[in-house]
């Protein structure tokens, strides 16, 4: 008779591989935890998932290099980085990260205890693009997926057709400009990517907010071309020109230096034309970060999870569509999570 | 349809009129009939296809999706049209059949059949044709554009006075082929039979000091400007309509005045509520109004009547050429002819002077609380639109009150950028209550100061509405107060706008709710 293998018997079954407020008791640590912890695993920069104060930071080399520009060089006790696809072995389970695919080092956790596997997606989308690295399908038995468009209203057009859609528009009124609301981290880098590869060679201008993070994945080695600060320009010299600024900025004060100026907005969000006219965008550009609702199901399916958690955003839709698949699916209530899974603005 | 389509985008998010009126004109340029006049009807509101209803559409996508799913979606989106087109799931590669042979298609299939051509249609378009096709087969267009708006597109692009289309624009229908014949000058003006349609009214603009010094007082003749609500009076071959001052047909909440009326002309004037000619406040009338079809109580309570200024048309004769005095004359003896229990003759008032008019002005609206005077060129024929010299109204001085700013929200278009519209209050106790909002009266540049006072005294931010601190005040002005049930504060003001921005005047000396009183009547 074996004490001790019985007793680790009984561990396991009391000891779920996660818990439902994301925390891992194997590792004791936390992914994306909204309030301080002892250990915390951060899948990506956005504010809602990456937050100051933590004792240790584990997360890839660009995510910690992210923090460390958005809440500074001390904002965690400790970084400890995890390439992609590296296995790490911490107490009773192993650890890695996968890329997500939603902006520049962003990923999904995959933690591996006593024959069990979770996997936390954070934010993610399957769409090609060159500013983060490419999405994997990774499997596991217990998935963990956000829903910020789980609604099948949400059928995400190609990110070219809506740039090309912004060039017609500055091509057609030469004499406006045309000011792009975009999250300050990865929906701005990417739309400057998808405006280079369309062509558009002439430089790009930027609210302050956005100069540091466009360095940055410069730095990184994401080439963004010309990129010019937006003020201090003369406003003539504004018309028929690209600025890229936070939403907020673009309906406010900071709007009036530039000439009749065309608002857009970069967002999932954006296919609904009643939310477009509510936040007086006269140019909705539909560029998501995030999953369709087609790809939120065929990355469901692919995964081999036969429990789904769902969180961040529309959970219903995607619970209820996970048990007409014959999965066991529930909503996770996280605190601190943006709604509109940072592509509403900062 | 593709540009169709991109037009409605346009038109539901283009901030600027001017801008939509130009797309809109360059649509109706370019576009062949009879698909731009099918536009047209859209726009306009006139386009019906009677089997397409929301009931259907839901039939024919629940028939694709899960229904807990689309209630879901529906939710979330809150338009039905809008959630059809995003959530419809599959795509095709095909192209939309252009407006016509579209039309034609929802027109002649049969009810049984319509789920799976619809269904057809949409798997073709793209997901902004969708929106539009659902939009043109319902003709629920909720996108803030006005008949108003492409009827001002369609002058624009003509040329012709925007007039002069509202003149010959009811009796036409659509594809509108022989208005757009008559607006690019290839054929006459449409015929059209005055008896059946809409005229568009004569306007008068507001006197000014310097008016009376070059006005002579016995070129002139005065009547009291009512309190109602201006319609015109068609009786016709085939039976009466009252029109609204903009053309919209409002017979059927007033079924009492039309049909009590006699006799064939078309009549200005000013409808209202009350027994006995005895005409009832705004507010009363207001009760009629807010109902599409008039109960028997409302109708007993509130008896409508039409008191009569003008005649357009005597019997089939157009009489718009002749002068005020001519036609008043052609009025009283067809008055005279056509005994009318619903309609009274506005009376005309003697006068000698602009000092006269001044005193009676003031009596009436003490007295009885007439809204003004209305001065009219007695040789000035009728002339649809605002024409300058021919009609002034010398309105009663409006009742102003200092109210205390309390809410700024941003406003829309190119004020999307400033707070310009404003929640002010007055003192009730020691707190302010709300009695209005208004978003304009003032200058660009004292836009820019309040915007500016505004940021730098904000207590709170809700959305897009900012709380300031109670401390500037308005002097707002308005044209009368109500008691009311939906505001906190109990009055609700009739057209207020802001006076002056009182910036010298602080808050404690602001209006009390008691001094309101005075104005509710």
């Amino acid at each position: 008779m074996n004490r001790t293998s019985s007793s680790d018997v009984v561990r396991i079954m009391v000891q779920p591989i996660l818990n439902r407020d994301l925390y891992c008791p194997a590792i004791d640590a936390w992914i994306d935890p909204s309030t301080p912890k002892p250990r915390a695993i951060i899948t990506h920069g956005h504010a809602d998932h990456a937050r100051s104060g933590h004792g240790a930071v584990l997360a890839t080399p660009e995510t910690i290099a992210i923090m460390k520009v958005r809440y500074g060089e001390d904002c965690a006790g400790r970084f400890e980085a995890l390439r992609f696809g590296e296995r790490l072995s911490m107490d009773q389970a192993v650890v890695s990260l996968h890329p997500a695919g939603h902006i520049l080092g962003s990923a999904q956790v995959r933690i591996e205890a006593a024959g069990q596997r979770a996997l936390v997606t954070g934010d993610y989308k399957r769409l090609p693009d060159r500013t983060a690295e490419a999405y994997e399908a990774v499997d596991c038995d217990l998935l963990v997926t956000e829903a910020t468009f789980g609604l099948p209203v949400f059928q995400h057009p190609k990110p070219q057709d809506e740039i090309a859609r912004l060039l017609k528009s500055v091509a057609d009124q030469p004499e406006r400009s045309h000011l792009v609301g975009c999250y300050a981290l990865g929906k701005a880098q990417r739309v400057i990517a998808l405006l280079r590869d369309a062509g558009w060679d002439r430089p790009i201008y930027l609210h302050g907010a956005m100069i540091r993070l466009c360095e940055l994945y410069e730095e990184l080695g994401v080439p963004l071309g010309e990129l010019l600060p937006a003020t201090g320009m003369p406003k003539a010299a504004m018309a028929g020109q690209i600025v890229i600024a936070p939403p907020s900025a673009i309906r406010d004060r900071w709007s009036r230096r530039f000439p009749d100026p065309v608002v857009c907005q970069a967002s999932g969000w954006m296919s609904v034309k009643q939310r477009a006219r509510q936040a007086l965008v006269e140019l909705p550009l539909v560029i998501s970060d995030h999953c369709d609702w087609g790809e939120l199901n065929s990355s469901i399916l692919e995964s081999g999870a036969g429990t789904v958690w769902v969180t961040h955003g529309r959970e219903d839709a995607l619970v209820y569509w996970c048990k007409t698949k014959g999965l066991e699916a529930e909503p996770l209530a996280l605190p601190g999570l943006d709604d509109d899974g940072g592509e509403g603005g900062e | 349809m593709k540009r169709f389509a991109d037009l409605l985008e346009l038109l539901a998010l283009t901030p600027s009129r001017t801008r939509k009126i130009a797309a809109l004109a360059q649509y109706f340029a370019e576009v062949p009939d009879p698909d731009r006049g099918l536009a047209l009807a859209v726009l306009t509101g006139e386009m019906d296809i009677s089997n397409v209803k929301p009931a259907l559409l839901k039939q024919t996508v629940l028939a694709e999706v899960d229904e807990t799913l689309f209630a879901l979606s529906y939710d979330y989106v809150g338009d039905l049209g809008e959630t059809i087109a995003l959530i419809w799931p599959h795509h095709g590669q095909g192209e939309l059949p252009r407006l016509k042979d579209l039309v034609a298609l929802l027109n002649t299939t049969s009810k049984a059949e319509l789920p799976g051509v619809i269904g057809d249609l949409l798997t073709q378009a793209a997901i902004h044709e969708r929106w539009a096709l659902i939009k043109l087969a319902t003709g629920a267009l909720r996108i803030g554009v006005s008949a108003r708006l492409a009827k001002t597109a369609l002058a624009e692009m003509s040329g012709v006075e925007l007039q002069a289309v509202e003149e010959v624009w009811h009796g036409l229908k659509p594809p509108y082929t022989d208005l757009f014949a008559w607006l690019e000058g290839r054929a006459g003006r449409p015929e059209v039979d005055h008896t059946a349609r809409f005229h568009p009214l004569m306007l008068s603009t507001p006197i000014e000091d310097s008016d009376f010094e070059r006005l002579e007082p016995r070129d002139f003749a005065l009547e009291w400007k009512w309190d109602g609500i201006r319609v015109q009076l068609v009786l016709g071959r085939n039976g009466a309509s009252l029109f609204s001052r903009t053309g919209d047909d409002i017979a059927q909440s007033f079924p009492d005045v039309v049909e009590a009326a006699m006799g064939r002309a078309v009549l200005d004037g000013e409808l209202l509520v009350g027994h006995d000619f005895e005409a009832r406040s705004f507010n009363d009338l207001q009760q009629r109004l807010n109902r599409k079809v008039a109960s028997a109580k409302q109708m007993a309570e509130l008896p409508g009547f039409v008191r009569v200024y003008d005649m357009l048309f005597d019997g089939d004769e157009d009489i718009r050429a002749l002068g005020w005095a001519a036609r008043r004359a052609r009025l009283e003896a067809w008055f005279a002819k056509n005994p009318q229990t619903r309609m009274d003759l506005s009376e005309v008032l003697g006068f000698a002077s602009w000092d006269d008019v001044a005193r009676l002005r003031r009596q009436g609206a003490d007295e009885h609380g007439h809204e003004g005077v209305m001065i009219k060129l007695r040789t000035a024929p009728y002339v649809p639109g605002r024409p300058k010299g021919f009609w002034f109204k010398w309105k009663r001085d409006p009742n102003v009150v200092d109210a205390v700013l309390m809410y700024a929200q941003r406003g829309h278009g190119k004020r999307s950028s400033f707070y310009s519209d404003y929640t002010f209050g007055v003192w009730k106790g020691n707190e302010i209550v709300p009695i209005g909002k208004a978003y304009f009266g003032f200058t660009d540049e004292e836009l820019k100061q309040l915007d500016r006072w505004i940021r730098a005294n904000t207590l709170g931010s809700f959305g897009p509405v900012r709380e300031v601190k109670k401390e500037l005040v308005f002097e707002v002005a308005f044209d009368s107060a109500q008691a009311s049930t939906r505001h906190k504060s109990g009055v609700a003001l009739r057209f207020p706008r802001i006076n002056r921005i009182r910036w010298d005047k602080p808050a404690h000396e602001a209006a009390r709710l008691e001094d309101m009183d005075a104005f509710v009547g």
